[in-house]
């Protein structure tokens, strides 16, 4: 189509009218902005003027102290420590570069230091104080102070800072602060002004960063007026911020140590909870880390260590740690067949020592098998073939029912970082991950706790204290919030019949106190403080067969990643259940020998308050126990400092 | 199609096409953003980064794309012009669900080395579109209602998609540029008249919006438009920045303080005084004669764009030479009425001179535009 010349010139005729419309409404827009900046800036310049030399008055914000953190018995498990640091000011400093020279006669610096210093106070107005060293000790703060008329410029300064006294023993439960990072910034949806200081610190991991809001308190701010230059002349008014809640946690840290101590050496998990109000008693991780490393700024090589270490200190096993539960799984498995009418505790089942099922064998642990066992001697000697029966009975979804009722498969709220949910499969489950339909080999796999059954140390030690109390407690980690007691986390009993869960008891108690049992050796010798627990070996690889012919079936035999977890779960008394206890020992071989003995140390502890007495172990095992305690690195917890040590 | 049937044979071909450019246009915009530079160095305290530096490569990266833009044949803009905006359109989307959220609202997409919003491409693919779409439609029909409602249409999704970042003021920027380029193509007055008034009730529907269920605007717009109105009510609170920016302006007398000697400026009273409130600084260091000579640089943008669109017979050329400057224009009036206390803080930015890669990339693309058509108009 061609348009004719007429149209062209008509459309462009109206373009231009209109342009020079256009044009001149924007003439008369600018001649108002103009006549606007002649009005402020001619006109009422002086007005304007005599304000900009009033306008003198600059906020400050002032962080809060952040929320102390105490364990049950008021012993401080994360403090303000008062941090002393030296400030240069580059226009007092005139000569940043003789100051420094002189600065470091009395601390010494670094090239790298100086290096940052020039650069900072380069970047920066020439009022703002740069850091020339946090961290300071006293001494050292001193030597400057005293000699600051020769320092023009540097100023030594105080602030506060997060400590953790206990060290590593509750790195992964209160867990550490760090600066806020850009990426802190762009995740979280928080307009809180106090984020934007540079180098405010909040928390990172554990309950220091779930339980951030709380933690940290509201800014206060101060009015300062400054003059012309900027330099800071007085204070006008100042409002202090709140500081943050105090929290006071379930754990006791004269436990934590003892087990964490316990624990030296292995690679390994033990969570202690009262079966009565789900308090978490204590919650170890081993091996640990020092906190207080990551609040100054962790060194590469430090951190190239911890990554680097086949133990995985950074993990938190306890939460974020699942493993296959092995035979404490045989709990849930009991519990499932009774409950569903499948069995009843007298009913026998006859073990030969394997069952045939879906074409392959499955062995008994027991060479040879252990005859006909009921349900007391499926537990007491760990039969895995009653279990391979019964779970075949009652079918697995029944199964991960029981496991969920007793707290498996889920995800507890409490504030620690990455708390894992485990897993109880179901056919369900199966089809939808794998596409795959569930074998009837899957079944007996799971009765014992392996194949795809995935429990976390903390799920393990609810599993155990709601079968000891036969109450619904779920786990609680933080005891009161500013004195405020936080509520216990239970809605009633548990929903299995109380003949079944006392005959599982009874089995578990027959574990550890009858002769044959799978942790006899382990028991507590004080009648009043009787342990009941379940052992629990849980495979993390198969026998080849080539290993087979060449006999290498012995744990000892295999490189250290390749053994057995050791697993046991308890409580204490068994007359009338106080604490639950898990361990995970992670490739410790057999859960009676490497894990058991952990439990029965850890709950004596706990049922004592102190360092257990010889008396309530074996006569034949004291005079190793006497030498285990000796050698033990306890650390003699700092006395309880009654809640007022804010710096 | 009017336009293959005279301009191809006339219009400059090759290497030739440079010395078509105009120049006059691109020695402005030099300037302009130069003044720029030389704010950003002083509100830095006399410093090159952290701003000055990357601005300055930020605009070398601009004016190439003006020039690769100006080389190509104005033809082809004008044939991809439903596609720009179409992909202006998706970019907003994208954003309304997986951007980036920077002061809460969702508005970039974060490209590594520089973070694109989307709302300042769709400003330009606005105008292309609009542009074409007259370019198209018969003169005679274009104040019927069916043909008045199309473009009412591509203004209104994008502005719909804008504001739900939500971004108020590019929202009604896009209203304003959109609105511009119709009142040039022709559109009968009686429209705007009509819109206009209906303008004015929306704005008393949406301040009796205020608190009941049907709240037509976030919280903290309605904070902005009472700060606006009484900037004295907070004075350290929310209505700080325009008092702050006043008297940081007002100070600054006839010849100004002198360069890297504002004192409101460095003391850190006026915030975002690199980006949204740059102007401060200028006015406060350069006084009164800076302040109206980068007006009188921006208003003499217009004049060269008005008078280039004028000599252009050809219709698409000629709406997208005017639609580029009236979003220029809207850009450096709404900023600059806003640091005065005329309108309510917004966040538009100054163009060319405040600090940001995506406006001032996207602004240089529409002057590529611009002298595209220029370079090819039928001679």
């Amino acid at each position: 189509m061609k348009r004719d010349a007429k149209q062209t010139d008509d459309s462009a005729r109206i373009i231009n009218r209109r342009a020079l419309v256009l044009g001149a409404a924007q003439f008369g827009m600018a001649g108002i902005l103009a006549l606007r900046m002649r009005e402020m800036q001619v006109e009422q310049a002086d007005e304007y003027r005599m304000l900009a030399e009033e306008n003198r008055i600059n906020m400050r914000l002032l962080p809060p102290a952040r929320g102390l953190i105490f364990d049950r018995n008021g012993t401080p498990l994360a403090v303000n420590d008062q941090n002393y640091r030296i400030v240069i000011v580059r226009e007092d400093a005139h000569d940043v570069e003789a100051v420094l020279r002189k600065l470091s006669e009395l601390i010494p610096l670094s090239d790298e230091e100086i290096a940052r210093i020039h650069q900072e106070t380069r970047r920066r107005s020439s009022f703002v104080p740069v850091t020339v060293r946090d961290q300071l000790s006293w001494d050292d703060l001193a030597r400057v102070a005293v000699n600051t008329p020769a320092l023009p410029g540097v100023r030594p300064e105080v602030g506060l800072s997060r400590g953790y006294p206990n060290g590593a023993d509750f790195a992964h439960v209160v867990g550490y602060v760090g600066p806020v990072s850009d990426y802190d910034l762009s995740k979280l949806e928080d307009p809180d002004p106090l984020l934007q200081i540079p180098k405010f610190q909040i928390g990172k991991t554990g309950v220091e960063a779930k339980m951030e809001q709380e933690l940290r308190g509201r800014a206060g701010n101060s009015q300062i007026e400054v003059n012309a230059m900027g330099r800071v002349m007085r204070e006008l008014s100042r409002t202090e911020g709140t500081a943050g809640s105090n929290l006071q946690l379930s754990v006791d840290a004269g436990l934590q140590n003892f087990a964490e101590a316990r624990l030296t050496g292995e690679s390994a998990a033990v969570v202690v909870t009262d079966v009565n109000s789900g308090d978490i008693m204590a919650i170890v991780s081993a091996p640990s880390f020092d906190p207080n490393m990551f609040v100054r700024g962790i060194s590469g090589p430090d951190y190239r260590a911890l990554t680097g270490n086949k133990y995985r200190p950074l993990a938190n096993k306890t939460v974020q740690g699942v493993y296959p539960p092995g035979s404490t799984f045989k709990l849930v498995t009991a519990l499932a067949a009774l409950d569903a009418g499948v069995i009843s505790a007298e009913d026998t089942v006859y073990c030969p020592g394997y069952v045939t099922a879906g074409g392959r064998r499955f062995h008994c642990w027991k060479h040879g098998g252990h005859g006909r066992v009921n349900l007391h001697d499926s537990l007491k000697k760990s039969c895995d073939v009653y279990y391979y029966e019964v779970a075949q009975r009652a079918g697995i979804d029944r199964v991960s029912a029981m496991a969920r009722k007793l707290g498996l498969g889920q995800a507890f709220d409490i504030p620690m970082s990455a708390v894992a949910e485990g897993l109880t499969p179901t056919k369900d489950w199966k089809q939808a991950r794998y596409g795959a339909a569930w074998q009837v080999g899957d079944t007996l796999n799971a009765a014992i706790g392996q194949g795809y059954v995935l429990a976390s140390p903390l799920q393990l030690s609810v599993m155990v204290a709601r079968i000891a109390s036969g109450t619904d407690i779920a786990p609680r980690l933080v005891r009161a919030i500013d004195g405020v007691p936080q509520p216990v986390l239970r809605t009633g009993p548990l929903d299995i019949d109380p003949r079944h869960v006392l005959a599982v008891r009874r089995a578990m108690q027959a574990v550890s106190n009858s002769a044959g049992g799978t942790a006899y050796r382990s028991r507590i010798a004080d009648p009043a403080l009787e342990m009941a627990g379940k052992t629990g070996t849980s495979q993390v690889r198969n026998i080849t067969a080539a290993e087979r012919a060449r006999g290498v079936f012995r744990n000892e035999d295999l490189p250290w990643e390749r053994r057995d977890h050791a697993l046991f779960v308890a409580f204490a008394p068994f007359a009338e259940p106080r604490y639950a206890v898990s361990v995970v020992v992670e490739h410790g071989g057999g859960g009676s020998l490497a894990a058991a003995p952990i439990a029965r140390d850890v709950l004596l502890y706990a049922l004592e308050g102190g360092l257990p007495r010889l008396e309530a172990y074996p006569a034949g095992d004291r005079d190793r126990i006497e030498e285990m305690f000796r050698t033990m690195p306890l650390r003699t917890p700092p006395a309880p400092a009654g809640g007022s040590s804010r710096a | 199609m009017s336009y293959l049937e005279y301009s191809v044979r006339t219009a400059p071909s090759g290497p030739r096409k440079v010395l078509y450019l105009n120049w006059s246009l691109l020695l402005l915009l030099t300037a302009i953003s130069s003044i720029g530079f030389l704010i950003l160095y002083s509100v830095a305290g006399g410093s090159f980064t952290p701003w000055a530096e990357p601005q300055i490569k930020r605009f070398l990266l601009g004016l190439a794309l003006m020039f690769g833009i100006a080389m190509v044949p104005i033809w082809f803009w004008r044939n991809v012009s439903p596609l720009a905006y179409l992909f202006a359109l998706l970019l907003l989307v994208y954003v309304d669900f997986f951007g980036v959220v920077g002061k809460g609202a969702q508005r970039w997409i974060d490209l590594g080395f520089i973070n694109l919003q989307p709302s300042e491409l769709a400003k330009i693919t606005l105008v292309m579109a609009l542009a074409a779409y007259y370019d198209v439609v018969d003169i005679k029909r274009i104040s019927r209602p069916f043909w008045v409602a199309i473009p009412v249409l591509l203004i209104l999704v994008p502005v719909a998609l804008v504001l739900k970042q939500p971004d108020l003021g590019t929202a009604l920027m896009l209203l304003a540029g959109g609105g511009a380029i119709m009142f040039l193509a022709g559109v009968h007055w009686l429209y705007f008249a009509v819109v206009g008034g209906m303008g004015i009730g929306l704005v008393n529907l949406v301040l009796q919006s205020r608190g009941k269920a049907w709240q037509l605007l976030e919280d903290y717009q309605f904070r902005r438009i009472d700060t606006f109105l009484n900037p004295e009510s907070d004075p350290l609170g929310a209505g700080y920045h325009i008092t702050q920016s006043k008297i940081a302006l007002g100070s600054g007398g006839i010849t100004g303080r002198g360069f890297m000697q504002g004192t409101q400026s460095r003391l850190n009273f006026l915030p975002e005084k690199h980006t949204d409130f740059i102007f401060t600084t200028l006015a406060e260091e350069f006084g009164f004669i800076g302040g109206t000579s980068l007006l009188a640089l921006y208003v003499l943008v217009i004049v060269f764009c008005i008078a280039a669109a004028m000599t252009n017979r050809d219709r698409f050329g000629a709406l997208l030479t005017l639609g580029m400057s009236v979003t220029f224009f809207l850009f450096f009036a709404v900023n600059m009425s806003m640091v005065m206390g005329l309108a309510p803080v917004v966040g538009v930015p100054l163009p060319l001179v405040s600090y940001g890669g995506s406006a001032m990339v996207v602004l240089m693309v529409a002057f590529g535009l611009v002298q595209s058509a220029h370079v090819h108009k039928p001679r």
